[in-house]
């Protein structure tokens, strides 16, 4: 299809979102990342039954610890779409990118280029 | 098991405020299943801090820990090979686990991460209620199974108190009553007529009111 999306973009792939852990979330965010996105299958149809909707539940709770510890929880997003749905993925990277851009950069980022 | 909750991060903060080099320690045990207090909830917290410190423009220096158990001597022993630098101890453990750390370790601090709440079961994965308080004279054969010390708000011992209302505590409406739930268990077995039976006034020496308890098996002494 040729599409185009953002460059920053990163992917990391997993079996299922539901396989995404708080964790590893807060590493990316910890190692600078400026936000993170998951993509789930449509709800409804994980192959694993509940994939994503875990994955749902842990975003929200992921945002929580965000906020709490000074990072900002609209950093990380969930967003469901079919492995079909190429032009939604590029408009998503697209969104999200945006939305991150807006919020400027991981604050971790901007304290340790002060200190320089 | 014991269930705690974790302290609210802005407390954990505030208490590590003068620490750079911190021993953030788990535990294996109950604050494992209940998710408060393992080697994922250590990683989570030594994360979140990182990330807050460093915003601060603070670094802290995080090494994570879990012990086996943190109320047994020979494992809260190994931590020596552990503590190295480290200027303070964050327990994730129940209380037990961070007072017995801290008698073994007394030259340097050991606080508390969590709240430890109370003895209790998984009703359902997340969800976790309150079973037992120790009263140290279990009168669960009197009680079908249900014990009135912990569940029912006011520890009452013979029959529920006005407030019982639609099968909930009027402490708190998501709280099954009691007394009620022992009623119920009592005509499902057709024994009703074991409600009658008085229930003698409770001797709570044998609870928190004696003090604080200890056991001894001599046998077991080496
Ligand atoms: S009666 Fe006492 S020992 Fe028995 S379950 Fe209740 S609090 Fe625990
Ligand atoms: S409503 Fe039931 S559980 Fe609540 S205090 Fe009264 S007797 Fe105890």
């Amino acid at each position: 299809m040729r599409l185009n999306y953002p460059t920053n973009v990163k992917i990391i792939k997993v079996p299922c979102t539901g396989r995404v852990d708080v964790i590893h979330v807060l590493k990316a965010f910890e190692h600078g990342a400026d936000g993170v996105f998951l993509a789930g299958c449509l709800e409804g149809e994980c192959h694993f039954l509940k994939g994503n909707l875990r994955a749902k539940k842990r975003v929200a709770h992921i945002k929580t610890l965000l906020d709490e510890c000074g990072i900002g929880g609209e950093r990380v997003a969930m967003y469901n779409l079919s492995s079909a749905q190429g032009q939604r993925f590029a408009e998503i990277a697209r969104e999200m990118t945006e939305k991150v851009r807006q919020l400027g950069p991981n604050p971790i980022k901007i304290e340790k280029g002060s200190n320089n | 098991m014991i269930i705690a909750n974790r302290k609210p991060f802005e407390e954990i903060v505030d208490m590590l405020k003068p620490y750079k080099r911190i021993l953030l320690l788990g535990c294996n045990e109950c604050v494992t299943v209940c998710a408060v207090g393992g080697a994922k909830e250590v990683a989570v917290l030594s994360s979140e801090l990182a990330m807050y410190r460093a915003k601060e423009g603070q670094p802290i220096d995080i090494k994570e820990h879990v012990l086996e158990r943190n109320c047994d001597p020979e494992y809260v022993e190994a931590l020596i090979q552990v503590i190295g630098d480290r200027e303070v101890i964050l327990s994730m453990a129940c209380g037990c686990g961070i007072q017995f750390v801290g008698e073994r370790y007394r030259n340097i601090p050991v606080l508390p991460g969590v709240n430890t709440t109370f003895y209790g079961v998984t009703e359902e994965h997340g969800v976790w209620t309150e079973r037992c308080q120790g009263c140290g004279n279990c009168i669960l054969d009197k009680t079908m199974g249900i014990c009135p010390v912990s569940r029912c708000a006011k520890s009452l011992f013979n029959g529920p108190c006005g407030g019982s209302q639609g099968g909930n505590c009027e402490v708190n409406k998501d709280t099954p009553c009691a007394w009620q739930l022992i009623v119920d268990r009592y005509k499902e077995r057709n024994m009703l007529h074991r409600y009658l039976e008085l229930q003698p006034i409770k001797d709570w020496s044998t609870s928190r009111d004696g003090g604080p308890r200890k056991r001894v098996r001599e046998d077991l002494k080496i």
